[in-house]
């Protein structure tokens, strides 16, 4: 499957079909979630009008580390099976996710200054997600870095593959020790616990963010096809002009 | 309506928590187009160049 998809040409046409869909359902989707979160969901019995941050806060959070995810499987595709695609899926992943977790962090701020009295407490969740937005930048510091193309690929994706462990301690860290962070509400063995007038609008915006993540990253990725064969007809054009000045 | 805005007095937290979605949202948006049309006219002005020579 892997190599079948490979083939650039073949996903050029594949996103290129698919494309005007994302993004029509994107707009679709917020036009939907965004009136549902700010108009007609009801305010809470405890955090009031606050629990508004939620429709923004939670899909930043979940796109954040869906696209780290994604990030740390491009990488692993690409590390065993060298297909371009892949790095250009992870080098796509990674600004996206980056905005995301920044996303989710300030949100989060704002939602917590109100209702626990703090902008920021070093707890395990806050600090954990603050590690996913540092890996992200890092990998795109390490990839900045680094001259020779194929190095600079192999090293970002062993980096992303490392921090693929901050994932599961991201979500358990609810669990595992003492926060002021709530528990998981939504993505819970024995069903959700959030009310069904906030648990709609919510999904509708998660969905809305991924299918959005989607239509940027394969719009990305089309652009850096592109980028490269740019790249190399002005290479062959350098060498040829070269060739004949020699002459 | 200035109910609705007021945010029952949470209106300085929830509404710029929206503010900074539009950013960024349509930063990353607006980032992956322009992208695209500037690699699309390198492109073709290379193409053009190409094929005067």
């Amino acid at each position: 499957m892997w190599s079948y998809f490979a083939n650039p040409e073949r996903f050029d046409r594949l996103a290129a079909a698919m494309l005007p869909w994302t993004w029509g359902l994107t707009v679709l989707l917020f036009a939907i979630g965004l009136p549902w979160a700010l108009v007609f969901s009801p305010a809470d019995y405890q955090q009031s009008e606050t629990v508004r941050i939620m429709y923004v806060h939670v899909p930043a959070a979940w796109l954040a580390m869906a696209a780290y995810a994604g990030l740390g499987v491009s990488s692993f595709v690409y590390f065993i099976w060298r297909h371009n695609l892949a790095d250009l899926a992870a080098r796509a992943l990674a600004p996206a996710g980056a905005v995301f977790a920044f996303l989710c962090l300030v949100t989060g701020a704002l939602w917590g200054r109100p209702m626990w009295g703090a902008w920021w407490v070093w707890d395990a969740r806050l600090t954990s997600m603050l590690v996913l937005f540092l890996l992200y930048l890092g990998y795109m510091a390490l990839r900045g870095a680094i001259e020779d193309e194929k190095l600079r690929a192999r090293a970002g994706s062993i980096l992303a593959m490392a921090g693929l462990i901050n994932l599961p301690i991201i979500k358990f860290s609810v669990d595992w020790w003492n926060t002021l962070h709530q528990p998981a509400s939504v993505i819970r063995f024995d069903g959700p616990t959030i009310h069904a007038s906030k648990l709609w609008p919510l999904s509708i915006m998660a969905l809305a963010f991924t299918v959005l993540l989607t239509a940027l990253v394969l719009t990305t990725m089309r652009t850096m096809i592109v980028e490269r064969r740019l790249e190399r007809l002005e290479r062959q054009r350098e060498s040829r002009l070269e060739a004949e000045a020699a002459l | 309506m200035t109910e609705w805005l007021g945010m029952d007095g949470y209106a300085a937290f929830v509404w710029p928590a929206y503010l900074l979605t539009l950013v960024c949202v349509g930063g990353l948006v607006l980032h992956a187009v322009l992208r695209r049309r500037a690699t699309a006219k390198r492109l073709a002005e290379l193409e053009q160049v190409e094929g005067e020579a």
